[in-house]
């Protein structure tokens, strides 16, 4: 009888085993409640961000003096053609809303990167070498610690001009601090390890040990904490744009919306709540989906 | 501890004195001081007088050592748009600052201690969900954001508080109440882990075993000791207060320290934004200093490593 079917040997690791790590981490993750809302939400406002040309009803730069301030559709003298009404300037505000998901990402996705790269770089220098090298780093972070966030992005902002670039790169240099304490900590116990003394052994050159040996196991934590980091990023983003000293006018960022609609809180108080619930769901997704990934991936959950 | 407490302060010396260059030298860059003293319309001589005059024509370094011996003398130099020298007119905005910052420390505390307790006491309860589901939604909002809600809706729609100000007490009330829910939920998760540790210690089963009564128990044995890392958070937790009263300050305009940093910034008041970063960080190198010790306190391990 012929077999149609390749023989599987017992020994096949792939069978022996079950699903690989990965492949169990991603079986988890669809498991878990808050990584399935937040990471929804975050995807549905990416796909907005993404697709906005397509999605906003109109242009979000265009000016119509004569519909200023029309109330959103759940109010009396709504009009259908301006779903969230229009701001001062008649602008629509559905479609600023849309076009500014753009602005909140980006900065909170360059931004955790920027960051990611320069505090990463410091943690695992100063965990993987230690001694002096590592007093010098501590000293760095505390030093940094030791600067009022706000006040500091504020002054260089003010300094450079205000713009998106000029935003994503201060907070990129000044928000490193989280990366670079848990890295210098997860680099510390993993040097510890036995197969990191055996690629040492085997006279495997520093940074290769650093990036095939050390990295692969700190990669979760620093997912984590790049996570809240962009939240982190886009908080920041829409209070330094709230203040004057963040992406300028006329970007429709959510901050600046903010701002603008402040001095028609007392009438309209709906133009500064609709650009703040925007934040907060995106805040609120991004946290969401760090906080599961933080729990998928910590070790007390692993079977 | 004494080895480690020394080790400390040799630390907080030198990350002060690393800060002082930092802030001289980050609002130094931001633009030619002689021409902002002079104003845009000056002429070169005027400038080049002006820069002999205030000492701008000496080496960076002989600059910032004599700003610094001035600074700590007390004497910060003079505002480029109000008439009092700037040592004045921080000492007159830092009060409302610091009673702000306090208030919203003793409401973060207030609230976040007894909801962690509860939520430690019946973990996966109803209500340690809820505390929980609240303290994630709670860090989503943006502090300045919340500000303005809560001025429209108690503020004008209900009438209860002023929308701006700081003359009295009630002034306060918002603004603090904006200031304190963003450190509550921290302070909660830390209270919650760390009841959860010490109710499940020996002793805490110990004292159960003897009868003694519960409340006792929780009050003197188990909070106490989980409340340690919560006063070291707290202490850190008080500095982001400082820095976070820049927008909340901006919101309801109170004439504290952080409103003035934002009028001075916009301004291009070098002398005033100087000592403003100078004094804040000051307060972040101290509370950092008293949350290690703190924490060394507690964990001896801390001390050794």
């Amino acid at each position: 009888m012929a077999d149609v079917t390749a023989p599987i040997s017992p020994l096949d690791p792939a069978r022996a085993l079950g699903p690989s790590p990965t492949g169990r981490f991603f079986r988890r993750m669809r498991g878990h409640t808050s990584v399935m809302v937040g990471g929804g939400i975050l995807l549905a406002i990416v796909l907005m961000a993404v697709f906005a040309p397509l999605l906003a009803p109109h242009d979000p730069y265009a000016q119509d003096l004569f519909n200023r301030l029309l109330p959103p559709f759940w109010m009396e003298g709504s009009n259908p053609a301006h779903l969230l009404g229009t701001d001062n300037l008649g602008r629509d505000y559905l479609s600023r809303l849309i076009y500014g998901a753009q602005i909140s990402l980006l900065i909170g996705i360059c931004t955790a990167l920027l960051s990611g790269i320069i505090g990463s770089a410091l943690g695992v220098t100063a965990g993987y070498f230690g001694g002096r090298v590592d007093t010098v780093i501590t000293f760095i972070i505390t030093t940094r610690l030791s600067m009022p966030i706000v006040l500091v992005a504020l002054a260089i902002v003010a300094l450079v001009g205000g713009s998106l670039e000029a935003v994503i790169l201060v907070l990129g240099l000044l928000l490193w601090d989280r990366y670079a304490v848990v890295m210098r900590s997860a680099t510390q116990q993993a040097r510890s390890m036995d197969y990191v003394a055996a690629a040492r052994a085997i006279g495997c050159p520093t940074w290769r040990i650093v990036l095939s040996e050390i990295l692969p196991n700190v990669i979760n934590n620093l997912i984590v904490i790049a996570t809240f980091e962009i939240a982190h990023a886009i908080l920041l983003e829409a209070a330094l744009s709230f203040l004057g000293l963040g992406v300028q006018p006329p970007a429709p960022s959510w901050g600046l919306m903010i701002a603008e609609g402040k001095e028609f809180l007392l009438f309209d108080p709906w133009v500064i709540a609709i650009p703040g619930i925007a934040l907060s769901i995106l805040v609120l997704a991004v946290n969401m989906l760090g906080d599961g990934i933080r729990d998928v991936s910590a070790p007390e959950n692993r079977s | 501890m004494l080895n480690f407490t020394l080790r400390r302060v040799a630390m907080a010396i030198l990350v002060a004195i690393t800060v002082s260059i930092i802030a001289f030298f980050l609002v130094r860059v931001s633009g030619d001081l002689a021409i902002a003293l002079a104003g845009e319309e000056a002429s070169a001589e005027d400038i080049a007088q002006i820069r002999e005059m205030y000492g701008l024509d000496r080496p960076i370094i002989i600059q910032y050592l004599d700003w610094l011996g001035r600074a700590v003398q007390g004497d910060f130099g003079e505002s480029l748009f109000f008439p009092e020298t700037v040592w004045e007119l921080v000492a007159t905005r830092l009060p409302t600052t610091l009673q702000l910052a306090v208030s919203g420390l003793v409401i973060s505390l207030m609230v976040g201690i007894p909801f962690g307790v509860i939520a430690a006491l019946r973990p996966n309860s109803w209500i340690d969900r809820m505390a929980m589901t609240i303290a994630v939604a709670g860090q989503a909002i943006p502090t300045f954001w919340m500000g303005l809600m809560l001025m429209v809706v108690f503020g004008l729609m209900l009438g209860w508080t002023p929308i701006s100000g700081d003359e009295t007490w009630v002034h306060f009330i918002l603004p603090a109440v904006t200031l304190g829910y963003y450190s509550t939920p921290p302070i909660m998760r830390l209270t919650r882990s760390g009841m959860l540790e010490v109710l499940s210690a020996d002793y805490i089963r110990t004292a159960y075993a003897k009868g003694l009564h519960p409340m006792p128990v929780l009050f003197k044995h188990a909070l106490r000791n989980a409340v340690i890392p919560v006063v070291a958070l707290a202490s850190v937790q008080f500095g982001h207060m400082l820095s976070g009263a820049i927008v909340i300050e901006s919101v309801f305009a109170m004439q504290g320290i952080g409103f003035l940093a934002w009028e001075s910034i916009l301004r291009n008041d070098i002398a005033v934004i100087q000592t403003i970063l100078l004094i804040v960080s000051m307060f972040y190198v101290g509370l950092t200093f008293i949350s290690d010790l703190l924490n060394a306190w507690l964990d001896p391990r801390i001390r050794v490593s």
